[in-house]
């Protein structure tokens, strides 16, 4: 008897978690959608400098390179702790979250750098339409780290005290799919903005 | 200090003209009605812990259709007041009553038309068809819930935000946006709006569209993954399907919508330049965002309502629908197509011959879908032998008024007719019919053909045809003199005009179908009333009133709460048409009346097994996120950032204390169900 309820149980969080996976796959898309405005925004605008900087007076490349291979790799740290999750190796896990959150952290301090120098040099987000849509493209990418980070933080204190359960893992599968999203957005964003904008 | 608590609200902000004023009134007289009454009759816990808190798709559609109707009222409030001052509103001679520029400052008629606009495609025609939706998807599917119910209960809780914001200047005052419904750059920016109208208008919209993409998001994963066992995607019933192809509408193109509120947001708090005219900003990119958002938005309200006629059209003639897949192809292609025409809104932007050619030709090729649906209703109809009760009638209804109005976009579809009547009441009488005479009418349509579903009891027939032939009659005495004078040159969203003109009449008669509409409101408020007084009479025992063909109809009327004691087995299309028949073969091969047809039923209930059933819990946790949701929106508009602090971190704590939460269902154990389905048969 308590075998088939297991087996039900089972069968529930299968279905469970195959509706939340699916659903955040949907809500994902939605968000590039959003950002797929802003892009197209930044396509319109970003030669409407009016008097301010152009993009290759501004974009620093090796300063974006160095932030585009901090992010990659701190996909390729999630990637190694989902699968330590799958190995149900919960110190892995903690370590190598651990180690994208800090470097998540890293590349969301050097974006506020970069933008802490563009507004002290009088390049605003106000100065102009190209800017304006700049500042808004990159930073609600930015934004969306941060967000990330948080819910990774929250996450992972969870899991330190209460173990890999079925729930903790599924936000943990959640999390990785939403921070890779977030490194494909960043590939289009060096892409069009800085390596486009430097030429 | 006080700046940064009340922002710019200050004493002098508080309503004090008679418009406002009285507003406030009402509803400070309408709550606290509404107060008194819960708590003569002891109410309050009932309301909190059945209703407001329920995460059941049946309650919560509920609530939709009884806020969007609410909304109704509100918007046709708007109507007359709108429709009375273009009839008097004749300026150097006195016009009608001794008016002489009407009754309303042009201001205040700007804010009405806007109001109108938002109120009536947001509130009421969205509202009600997500009520549809939730009511009737999960049963047609045979599921038991929504893939995430805890979304949906906070979807309808976020709508009710944008309800409630949108309608707050009436009681802290200022005023709404005078922009026309969607608020259109540069107008909307800071330098010629700068006022709290604009805002009120943004975080109305902004909130209530969260909602509504956390409702799209949640019925695609429900309708893709959760249907009953056997029912591929091609034995959907037609409103299924629509509502499939609505939703995912719905999650293409709200997130333009909000990122598009999004960046005026930044240009009107932050000084940033993308909609502005200096610093380079550019207002038609404002123009085409919103069109890619609003012109596939007109068929997010048009297509789960297609599903409904056909539901009706094949209950009614009692055939099976003609051409399934021409049909579902149909609606994909529309869906899809829907991407493509955005343009047509704005010829006279000036994007050239061959851009306006372009999107003139893709929106005739819409046509082509829409006309293969309505030939197939008219198809399943031919040979079928039509059953004539008051849902048909609106289906009769809309078929005239939507071909009429059909005939009339595809007028405008080419460009240089287009500039003719671009922005006359030759366009505002086109939209209408195709959403008063389209959507609202297959609203009502549908509200009628599922009500005893959802209640019960079957609507007063009597009744619903007065009000289906009154509206009718009102509705094209309302909109052909419109027709006519958008022909003659008279612009939209105009509040006065010379009387040389000689369009008084035009207006008044058009003013008299408004009058008759409002009758045909009358009558259908009063067929509700009516209906539950006379419940016992007209009650449904069978589950299955009209003779239905999906599997809405193979539960109780009202359905448990769990839908389906077991879930169906679906092996065709039609899947409780096939049900019936092979039992009818089995036990009566000549057919069965409709008591029989209880007995067949019960037969069906009376051998099976019951199984453990997970359910939701109910929870208020949807209240208390779209509460902060509101208090930060309201303090944006008011730039009160001490409250826009505490809505966030509200908002935030209650999105964490939600997903950690582990323990959100309970079980319903198999004897229970028996016990709850042997009370409900006898």
């Amino acid at each position: 008897m308590s075998k088939i309820i297991k087996h039900h149980t089972n069968h529930q969080e299968a279905i469970t978690k195959d509706k939340t996976i699916f659903g955040f796959w949907v809500y994902l898309m939605t968000d590039l959608l959003m950002f797929g405005v802003l892009f197209a925004s930044y396509a319109v605008l970003h030669g409407n400098i009016f008097n301010g900087p152009s993009g290759k007076e501004i974009f620093d490349l090796p300063f974006a390179l160095t932030e585009t291979i901090i992010l990659l790799t701190s996909s390729f740290t999630a990637g190694l702790a989902i699968w330590a999750m799958r190995n149900n190796d919960k110190n892995q896990v903690l370590l190598w979250f651990g180690v994208t959150f800090l470097l998540g952290l890293s590349f969301l301090i050097l974006e506020l750098t970069e933008f802490h120098k563009l507004v002290t040099e009088g390049n605003s987000w106000q100065k102009s339409a190209f800017l304006s849509s700049y500042f808004s493209l990159v930073a609600t990418h930015g934004l969306h780290i941060t967000a990330g980070l948080f819910w990774m933080l929250i996450t992972l204190i969870k899991v330190k005290s209460k173990g890999l359960t079925e729930g903790l893992s599924r936000k943990l599968t959640l999390i990785s799919l939403f921070w890779h999203f977030l490194d494909i957005v960043w590939i289009f964003i060096f892409t069009i903005v800085y390596l486009m904008g430097a030429i | 200090m006080e700046q940064f608590i009340l922002g710019r609200l200050t004493w002098d902000s508080l309503p004090h003209e008679w418009f406002t004023l009285g507003g406030t009134c009402a509803f400070v007289v309408i709550l606290l009605g509404v107060a008194i009454f819960l708590t003569r009759v002891k109410r309050w816990k009932w309301l909190w812990m059945e209703w407001l808190t329920s995460t059941d798709p049946k309650k919560i559609g509920i609530m939709y259709i009884i806020i969007a109707f609410l909304m109704f009222l509100r918007g046709g409030l708007d109507v007359v007041m709108i429709w009375l001052q273009q009839t008097i509103g004749t300026s150097n001679a006195p016009g009608y009553l001794g008016a002489t520029h009407g009754y309303l400052s042009a201001d205040h008629f700007q804010q009405i038309f806007t109001a109108h606009g938002d109120i009536m495609v947001f509130f009421v025609t969205m509202g009600f068809l997500f009520g549809l939706i939730n009511l009737i998807v999960p049963l047609q599917i045979g599921a038991r819930d929504l893939a995430f119910p805890f979304l949906n209960s906070l979807g309808f809780w976020l709508y009710f935000a944008g309800v409630v914001l949108i309608n707050m200047f009436f009681v802290l005052g200022g005023a709404f946006a005078a922009t026309g419904w969607l608020a259109v750059a540069p107008l909307s920016e800071l330098q010629f709006n700068p006022g709290v109208g604009v805002d009120y208008w943004i975080w109305s919209l902004q909130v209530s569209g969260l909602g509504t993409l956390v409702g799209g998001i949640n019925f695609v994963v429900t309708i893709l993954k959760m249907r009953a066992p056997g029912m591929s995607l091609m034995r959907m019933p037609m409103f299924t399907w629509a509502s499939l192809m609505g939703m995912i509408l719905v999650i293409s193109i709200f997130p333009i919508l909000a990122m598009t509120m999004i960046l005026l947001t930044l240009d009107r708090y932050l000084g940033m330049h993308f909609f502005t005219l200096d610093n380079g900003g550019n207002a038609m990119m404002y123009w085409n965002l919103i069109w890619m958002w609003g012109h596939p938005e007109v068929y997010v309200l048009i297509i789960p309502v297609f599903g409904i006629y056909s539901e009706i059209v094949s209950t009614f003639a009692q055939k099976k629908i003609f051409g399934y897949t021409s049909l579902v192809v149909a609606v994909g292609g529309i869906t899809l197509l829907s991407f493509s025409v955005w343009l047509h809104h704005f010829f006279t932007m000036g994007a050239g011959a061959d851009v306006n050619s372009f999107f003139g030709i893709m929106t005739m090729w819409i046509a082509i879908p829409t006309g293969v649906q309505i030939i197939n209703w008219l198809f399943t109809m031919f040979r079928g032998k039509i059953i004539f009760k008051s849902p048909i009638y609106w289906f009769f209804g809309f078929v005239s008024t939507f071909t009429f109005g059909g005939m009339a976009g595809l007028l405008m579809a080419l460009p240089p007719v287009d500039f003719q009547v671009h922005n006359t009441l030759f366009l505002v009488a086109h939209f209408h019919t195709m959403i008063v005479g389209g959507a609202l009418f297959g609203i009502f349509a549908g509200f009628t053909y599922w009500f005893p579903k959802v209640f019960g009891f079957k609507l007063n027939e009597r009744l619903g045809k007065y009000a289906f032939w009154t509206w009718l009659v009102g509705f094209f005495l309302s909109f052909v003199p419109l027709y006519i004078l958008g022909m003659m040159g008279a612009v939209r969203r105009m509040d006065t005009y010379s009387p040389s003109l000689g369009w008084q009449p035009l207006f008044t008669v058009s003013l008299i179908g408004a009058c008759i509409i409002m009758v045909a409101v009358g009558l259908q408020i009063l067929q509700v009333i009516v209906s539950i007084i006379q419940r016992r009479e007209n009650r449904d025992l069978t589950g299955d009133p009209w003779n239905g063909r999906s599997l809405e109809w193979a539960t109780s009327s009202p359905p448990p709460f769990y839908n389906f004691a077991v879930i169906p087995q679906v092996h065709s299309r039609d899947a409780f048409w096939e049900m019936k028949k092979s039992e009818e073969n089995k036990q009566h091969p000549k057919g069965a009346t409709s008591s029989e047809r209880t007995g067949l039923r019960e037969a069906a209930h009376s051998v099976v097994a019951y199984e453990d059933i997970e359910l939701p819990k109910n929870t208020p946790m949807g209240i208390y996120l779209s509460g902060f949701i509101f208090l930060f929106g309201l303090a944006m508009v008011w730039h009160a950032w001490l409250f826009v602090i505490i809505g966030l971190v509200g908002a935030i704590w209650c999105v964490i204390s939600r997903t950690f939460d582990e323990n959100t269902e309970y079980v319903l154990t198999a004897a229970e169900v028996e016990k709850i389905e042997k009370k409900n048969k006898s």
